[in-house]
């Protein structure tokens, strides 16, 4: 049995060590809040452990209890509780240990920053925010956790304040994420509209009753009620997992500190989406077009997002556009119905991308915030810890044979290409050519960053670290202290390693259980398990199939492009302007959003202020009315002049007049 | 204390503390100010009191004080509260406090007279909640225009005069087709009785000229679009207390007028002309949103927000025919209109708190405009927290009050007609856009001027106005639970009484 009261505080505590860190200011102090902090997430982690053993190997049943009530009007009851089963609890491991990870690593990252306690306040009540997501037990929680992660986002992103465009970019994640925001609470609105109630389980049990029902939103037009359920969810799933069209944002997210950049555009947060639908998979397995629509949506991201990250010269933008990339494939997962692959990618991701930031972060710590890779080169001896665990990262990242991306992301393009639903042709060739993409960036990233000529220069006594320019540096770089490089290592262990053990049980051994559910004619990854013969198989087959060679030759390229003959990149880009432009200018959608959507908005308020409410209610309908009440006022006092002579002119016209008419009439 | 008039006492202590304060406190501003404060607690403490002599499981109409009146026209002083007034009652006392305590030096001309002015202002306030009279409640509905007449006209800005006049003659001229209506009740059903009267069987004909009548005047005070001109004006001359008191309370007048008067006395030809107030309601929510994004003035900017959110109490309301009646579904009805309610409580204290912030901004640098501010998460670090929190409310971030009203309606609305909801949810863009463009223009970044770059950090009465709406704010999101309990009753009690037809 798991205890609610070891739930509660598993979730509170990161809670309370962020009211503490954050309010107490003078009393706690900036060791303290780190500590407060620090501790807190590492109990929740521990408890996740747990939580962890007793579900998996403890033969604890599944839990799911309300721990109050949130909402009652009538018969409708919502409340707040908590569900956990296998997923859940997966989640709740990967999310506070790589969250633990960036605590200790933010305590060295942050060191002299201003805002440490602030920062460490915020990164606490990310990780409670996201542990509401993940527990939740009903659809009400879920957008609660939802919106508080953005929140929190919101404020990391826009964590130096005094810069002009993190406050941009933290105002454009928060709204472009309202725009998912604004499907996703129509979804819940159609789940109860569908199922009188909010809550999983009973949602799910009722789930097939959905088969064949339909709503009428334009008349005359009946559309299967589950397709338009799961693809208003999606929006949501889109706006927080950065997909095409709702990704604007995740680039620019770039402009918060990196370990947020880490914990939460990268291994947590932008994974909610996958989280959400995995969890919806009742509902989601009930409509195949909205399956298709997610998979076509991933496949777009999955390609397209990669391709930007070739021409990005920011090193963490590289890495974001990586993770754009990353998240596609994940949202294919589920477009195929191999919910679980999705996960299990879900997973291996978050523990090397958070290592791949975190190591970016660390070069950035030593290159004194340039982050301009153009400035780089020959980091490899200065940072050999660094520069070895990226390479893990990195290793993982474009699935060579063995390390754990390699596991997830493999299965992913197996699963697509069993596929046969409307959408899976083009979504596997999206996701093979993927492969050469990622290859090719992330290797750009590495020789620019680690190899070849350094091309910053060292001058004692140039000014201020801080303000970067053209990779003129005061000091050397040199290796980051132990605080960062101990998680960079903690992570690269995983980043290797986890595939290994894990494929087997999360994909082909139906270790979920009841928390993801599968149609048997979608069901890729049981047909995949026939063939299935263990990790050594897997592995040694690998090496005949087309992702490995595709992968092979993104390698050559960008080795051949960015080590052996660096003035080639250049002479290539000047060569495809067309095309490199649209890249560099990441194919315009920021421009359309921007003058479509931010400065239309503006220009819309406008008309609507002046024209509408200053000029068509207040001057022609109330100022109006009062100027008509005046004027005519104004004619009507001329009738009294108090000249006595103009009053009896006036009886006397108005007595011929009189008696005119009724000479006049009376004749008739 | 069960057998005393509690409702009376809520009424008319105030009034009788208003006399007080102008007699001890002409000379002494101090005296008036902690008397003042010393009555707001009092009240604040009875209404407490009331909260607790409530059942809320029964429902209905409790408390109840019936005294002849003007037995001539068989008009009655008759009192007494449902849920839904007892929670409104307890906003008025809690607000009044804290309007107290956030005008304490702001105010200096005359504080005695203002302290009056408010004081009285709360009283008739709960007045218009208590009444089960039509008359009686026309007297307070329009006996509150006299004091914040005087708050706006003495205490306010520079163009006062014109926002003075601007706002008596609106709100007048829709009080005019009230007291028609309220006469022609009279005439058909011999008397002024509310339960009388909702329960007296008007013609279709009857209850669309009195359905348009209602709208008139509750739309004005509401406000509704296209008669809302009149609050943007008012609010930006008004005091900060003014501000308050005339979001956090006055605009819930108007809708509360729509909760006793158009819903129970006209219901088919509410239900008739349903579409026309939500279409309304659907334009201010969106329409509304778009003038405050390009507001260059934070009041005007709050208070054209103001009219958004009241947007949906009135959408939350007005849903109710489409699913009680059309699709017989009280249940969601239900969930509707329980929106609606705790949408007006919550926007109580997210505008009230907001427009204290500006008020606390105001005294500091003397204008109002977005461009004179800038990094006050710098300047003013504590005050920047507690205003990105109300901005939060005010775009409905869950866990805050803001967001539980909204979810509601809009959940509702889905099941009434997904267009609706699909244009009420518009709000989550919208109003985000709004509400944090502001906060990207006055809390980060860097201070403009030097001026406001010095400005000084909160002080502990600010500190503690703020904190104690910061609560009331995280408390209702958090665990709206018990408020929905008080009223539950009564609005399932109004919502069966919505289902039959008068015709």
């Amino acid at each position: 049995m798991i205890s609610q009261n070891l739930l509660i505080v598993l979730a509170a505590a990161p809670l309370a060590g962020a009211l503490i860190a954050g309010l107490g200011r003078k009393q706690v102090g900036r060791a303290g809040a780190a500590a407060i902090a620090t501790i807190s997430v590492a109990l929740s982690f521990a408890l996740s452990c747990v939580v962890f053993y007793q579900l998996v190997w403890g033969g604890a049943p599944v839990f799911n209890h309300d721990v109050y009530t949130w909402l009652e009007v009538g018969k409708l009851s919502i409340g707040i509780g908590f569900l956990v089963d296998r997923l859940t609890a997966l989640m709740l491991v990967v999310v506070t240990f790589v969250s633990l990870m960036v605590h200790i690593y933010t305590i060295g990252y942050m060191r002299d920053d201003p805002g440490f306690q602030r920062f460490f306040a915020y990164i606490a009540l990310f990780t409670f925010s996201m542990l509401m997501l993940v527990l939740a037990n009903n659809f009400l929680q879920l957008f609660v956790g939802w919106e508080l992660v953005g929140l929190v986002s919101y404020l990391l992103i826009g964590f130096w304040f005094d810069r002009p465009t993190a406050s941009a970019a933290a105002l454009k994640a928060f709204l472009v994420n309202r725009v998912g925001d604004f499907g996703f609470i129509l979804g819940i609105a159609a789940v109860l509209y569908a199922f009188h109630t909010l809550d999983y389980s009973a949602v799910f049990a009722q789930a097939p009753s959905l088969s064949g029902r339909t709503i009428e939103v334009v008349g005359g037009h009946p559309w299967s009620l589950a397709t338009l359920i799961c693809l208003l969810l999606f929006v949501g799933a889109c706006g927080k997992s950065a997909q095409v069209p709702l990704h604007v944002w995740l680039p620019d997210s770039m402009e918060g500190p990196t370990p947020i950049s880490a914990l939460i555009h990268a291994a947590t947060m932008v994974t909610a989406g996958i989280f959400m639908v995995a969890r919806m998979s009742p509902l989601y397995e009930m409509s195949p077009t909205a399956l298709s629509v997610v998979l076509i949506v991933g496949a777009t991201t999955a390609f397209f997002m990669g391709l930007v990250g070739i021409v990005q010269n920011d090193i963490k933008r590289v890495i974001a556009y990586s993770t754009l990339s990353q998240l596609g494939y994940m949202v294919v997962a589920l477009g195929v119905s191999a919910y679980a692959a999705g996960i299990f990618h879900l997973m291996t991701h978050a523990f090397f991308k958070a290592l791949l930031f975190l190591g970016a972060g660390s070069v950035i710590v030593a290159m004194h915030h340039e982050q301009d890779m153009r400035y780089m080169g020959g980091l490899r001896k200065r940072m050999p810890i660094t520069w070895i665990t990226m390479w893990i990262g990195s290793l993982a990242l474009v699935a060579t044979p063995g390390f754990s991306g390699f596991f997830s992301k493999d299965t992913i393009i197996d699963a697509v290409g069993e596929s046969h639903i409307f959408g899976s042709t083009y979504a596997y060739w999206c996701v093979l050519l993927g492969v050469f993409v990622t290859a090719l960036y992330t290797f750009r990233l590495m020789y620019m960053t680690f190899h070849g000529k350094e091309r910053f220069k060292v001058e004692h006594g140039a000014h201020a670290s801080h303000d970067h320019h053209q990779g003129l540096l005061s000091h050397a770089p040199k290796e980051s202290p132990w605080v960062i490089t101990l998680p960079l290592v903690l992570l690269a262990i995983p980043s290797v390693i986890i595939g290994w053990f894990t494929i087997k049980p999360l994909l082909y051994g139906n270790w979920f259980g009841s928390a993801i559910k599968v149609l048997p004619q979608h069901d890729v990854l049981a047909k995949m398990g026939e063939e299935f013969h263990g990790t050594g198989a897997m592995f040694w087959h690998s090496f005949t199939t087309a992702p490995f060679w595709i992968a092979f030759a993104g390698f050559a390229v960008a080795t051949y492009v960015y080590l052996i003959n660096p003035q080639l990149a250049d002479r290539a880009a000047r060569m495809f302007l067309p095309l490199y432009r649209m890249l560099t200018r990441k194919f315009w959608v920021d421009e359309v959003y921007y003058n479509l959507f931010a400065r239309g908005g503006l220009k819309l308020g406008r008309v609507f202020w002046k024209g509408g409410d200053a000029g068509l209610i207040d001057g022609a309908m109330v100022n109006g009315s009062a100027a008509v009440v005046e004027r005519s006022s104004r004619v009507f006092r001329r009738l009294q002049t108090g000249y006595l002579y103009h009053y009896a002119f006036a009886m006397i016209l108005g007595l011929i007049l009189l008696l005119g008419g009724l000479w006049y009439w009376g004749l008739h | 204390m069960s057998t005393w008039p509690i409702l009376s006492i809520l009424i008319w202590l105030p009034c009788a503390g208003a006399i007080l304060v102008l007699l001890a406190g002409g000379a002494r501003p101090r005296v008036a100010r902690w008397l003042t404060l010393a009555f707001t607690i009092i009240m604040f403490g009875l209404s407490l009191v009331m909260l607790v002599q409530y059942h809320a499981g029964p429902g209905g109409f409790q408390l109840q004080e019936n005294l002849a009146w003007i037995p001539g026209i068989h008009t009655s002083y008759h009192l007494g509260v449902d849920g839904i007034a007892v929670a409104l009652i307890v906003l008025t006392t809690f607000t009044s406090i804290l309007v107290i305590g956030g005008a304490w030096q702001v105010v200096k001309d005359k504080v005695h007279q203002y302290m009056a002015a408010m004081l009285v202002l709360e009283g008739l306030l709960i007045g218009v909640f208590c009444a089960m009279d039509a008359l009686l409640f026309y007297l307070f509905f329009e006996a509150i225009l006299i004091p914040m007449f005087f708050l706006i006209g003495i205490w306010g800005g520079p163009r006062r005069v014109y926002a003075t006049l601007k706002f008596f003659i609106y709100t007048f001229f829709g009080s005019i087709f009230f007291l028609v209506g309220l006469l022609y009740m009279y005439h058909r059903a011999g008397t002024f009785d509310l339960q009388t009267l909702w329960a007296f069987p008007f013609t279709l004909q009857e209850q669309t000229w009195l359905f348009f009548s209602f709208l008139i005047a509750f739309a004005v005070k509401t406000p509704m679009v296209p008669v809302h001109t009149w609050l943007p004006d008012a609010h930006v001359e008004a005091p900060t207390g003014g501000s308050v008191i005339l979001a956090a309370i006055m605009l819930k007048v108007g809708t509360y007028g729509f909760i006793r008067f158009s819903l129970p006395i006209t219901p088919d030809a509410s239900q008739h002309f349903a579409w026309l107030v939500i279409v309304l309601s659907l334009v201010a929510i969106i329409y509304i949103g778009y003038v405050a994004l390009v507001q260059p003035d934070m009041k005007k900017l709050v208070a054209y927000s103001s009219i958004a959110h009241m947007g949906f109490v009135t959408l939350g309301l007005f849903i109710v025919y489409m699913l009680a009646r059309g699709q017989h579904d009280v249940q969601t009805a239900a969930l509707g209109v329980q929106g609606a309610v705790v949408q007006m409580v919550s926007h109580g204290f997210v505008s009230g708190a907001l427009f204290t912030c500006i008020g606390v901004m105001y005294d500091r640098l003397h204008t109002r405009e977005i461009s004179a501010y800038g990094g006050l998460a710098k300047v003013m670090p504590w005050f920047a927290a507690f205003l990105v929190l109300f901005a939060m409310a005010n775009c409905g971030l869950p866990f805050t009050s803001g967001f539980v009203g909204e979810f509601m309606v809009i959940l509702s609305a889905f099941t009434a007609n997904p267009w609706i909801a699909l244009l009420a949810a518009y709000s989550l863009i919208i109003g985000a856009g709004y509400t944090l463009y502001l906060i990207k223009r006055i809390v980060w970044g860097t201070a403009p001027t030097k001026e406001a770059a010095a400005m000084p950090e909160i002080n502990t009465r600010e500190g503690l106005v703020l904190g104690a709406f910061a609560v009331a704010v995280l408390a209702m999101g958090v665990y709206p639970w018990p408020l929905m309990h008080l009223m539950d009753s009564s609005v399932a009690q109004l919502v069966t009484h919505l289902l039959a037809s008068k015709i």
